[in-house]
């Protein structure tokens, strides 16, 4: 149960790193200048071509060095990073990628009058993300981040790959130990079923609330 | 002059993307490659380069057979819950939700460590001629791929089923065509078609869950680069040269693909 705790943990932090990283990816590829267009486009598109578990890999291993690095070369201790928030990170920055993509996706499909309306009243940057872009790409992003979500959900299986203590590895080594080991995996899959369903329910909600007062998708055809 | 105007306008359209920033980008990361190159240690390669192609080779073979195998699954589950009765449709709905509702790696893990401790117990299968495949690792491997492949694009399947036109199901009825005939001819064409851009995304998610084999002893390219970093404790360069390979191996796929895409006519239906 320690396991599923964690990896819930990790899903939770890596969607909202995820969805942190592509709000700001979606405006610099939308409205950044040429260089920052460039280098988005070759983040999410190398991040996309590579496998997770190969990213996941290099980037655990990597990145806890080259902080490290860096740090001993300003003159600090060397820390030692805890798996958890290296898992944050990493599959954070993965489904940054991922989130940019659609989160572009979904900033395009507000009519621009609705845009436009908000900087004629004089509104600044900020305030016409918070009142006007992100609460009107919201049901439009919501199907392509309920994917992403449990995408991530998935995705913290990855992490056992590398040792870290979640569901996966957890079941690996009570399966091991018992030597029942199609229980074990069985009930492990149960519960990732139980999530993925239980977050399926909450995200059609969520979802149906966001559009609210749109015309349904039916009616739109 | 219609040949002229293409030369003019491909000319054009290069200039349009060899802007200057491009230009500092482009020799940015060629300097960085370089000094990977020079400064990285490489001299391992000579020694596993037979393996890495063996490795890449098993990969896309593994790639091939799965998707192709869970293609075949999946034309049966997706017709199942678009058009089966419920007794069709609710095992066809519960395999999807199941394989999409749990990890990859933890289907894996089930297969191989799981069924695979339950066969030895059974002096039966023991004695049959699977035995020999059944102790290995890669029958479970290419299992689970394609389990999970079949799973995913049975739902891709099934709405592409769902979307071919009334109209048309019933014009081939009318012309008086078999129920049979009409999958093969109608239906099954147009779904296909339908769902061909989803099936080159699918196909590449594929492949980027093809290096999952290597945890349960299957040698990839992805093991194959792990052998190289134990054995020579070199942490990035095999790890930057796999994401290099799987770079060059999607690019090569989504670029077959949607070659093929292009050639169907687009307008169905």
């Amino acid at each position: 149960m320690l396991g599923l705790l964690h990896s819930l943990e990790i899903a939770v932090g890596a969607t909202i790193v995820g969805l942190l990283i592509g709000i700001c990816g979606a405006y610099g590829k939308l409205y950044g200048g040429p260089v920052v267009r460039d280098l988005l486009a070759v983040y999410t598109t190398v991040v996309r071509a590579v496998p997770e578990l190969v990213l996941i890999l290099l980037l655990y291993y990597a990145g806890t060095d080259l902080i490290n690095q860096v740090l001993t070369a300003i003159g600090y201790q060397r820390v030692d990073i805890s798996g958890l928030v290296a898992g944050i990170a990493v599959l954070g920055f993965c489904q940054g990628a991922y989130s940019t993509e659609v989160m572009r996706g979904a900033i395009l499909a507000i009519p621009q009058g609705q845009i436009e309306a908000a900087r004629a009243f004089g509104m600044s940057p900020g305030l016409l993300l918070r009142r006007i872009t992100l609460p009107a790409m919201l049901p439009f992003a919501i199907p392509g981040l309920a994917n992403l979500w449990l995408i991530a959900t998935k995705d913290t299986a990855l992490l056992a790959v590398v040792g870290f203590f979640e569901l996966t590895l957890a079941t690996r080594q009570a399966a091991g130990v018992t030597k029942a080991y199609l229980i074990f995996y069985l009930a492990a899959g149960v519960l990732y079923l139980a999530v993925t369903l239980f977050s399926n329910f909450l995200l059609g909600r969520a979802e149906k609330w966001a559009r609210r007062g749109m015309p349904s998708v039916k009616e739109a055809r | 002059m219609a040949g002229e105007a293409a030369i003019i306008n491909t000319a054009a359209r290069a200039s349009l993307w060899l802007q200057p920033h491009r230009i500092v980008l482009i020799l940015i990361a060629l300097g960085l490659v370089l000094s990977a190159a020079f400064f990285m240690r490489w001299d391992w390669l000579p020694q596993y380069w037979e393996m890495g192609l063996m490795g890449i080779w098993r990969a896309l073979w593994i790639l091939a057979v799965t998707c192709a195998l869970g293609f075949l699954i999946a034309v049966p589950v997706g017709l199942a819950q678009a058009a089966g009765s419920i007794w069709v449709a609710a095992p066809a709905k519960a395999f999807c939700t199941i394989i999409r509702g749990t990890p990859l790696l933890l289907q894996l893990w089930l297969l191989y460590y799981g069924l695979g401790s339950l066969f030895p117990q059974y002096p039966w299968i023991r004695d049959s001629w699977m035995w020999p495949y059944l102790r290995q690792a890669w029958p479970y491997g290419v299992l689970a791929l394609t389990l999970s492949f079949a799973g995913y694009e049975g739902e891709v399947m099934r709405g592409a089923f769902a979307g071919v036109p009334k109209g048309q199901l019933e014009a081939a009825r009318a012309f008086g065509m078999s129920r049979w005939k009409i999958l093969r001819r109608i239906w099954l064409p147009q779904a296909f078609y339908r769902a061909l851009p989803t099936l080159t995304g699918e196909t590449v998610l594929q492949l980027k869950s093809t290096p999952l084999v290597a945890t349960i002893s299957v040698i990839d390219i992805f093991a194959v680069a792990g052998k190289v970093r134990q054995d020579t404790y070199l942490t990035y360069e095999p790890l930057l040269l796999l994401a290099l390979i799987y770079m060059a191996i999607t690019g090569i796929l989504v670029l077959a693909l949607s070659r093929i895409e292009a050639r169907i006519p687009v307008k169905v239906g």
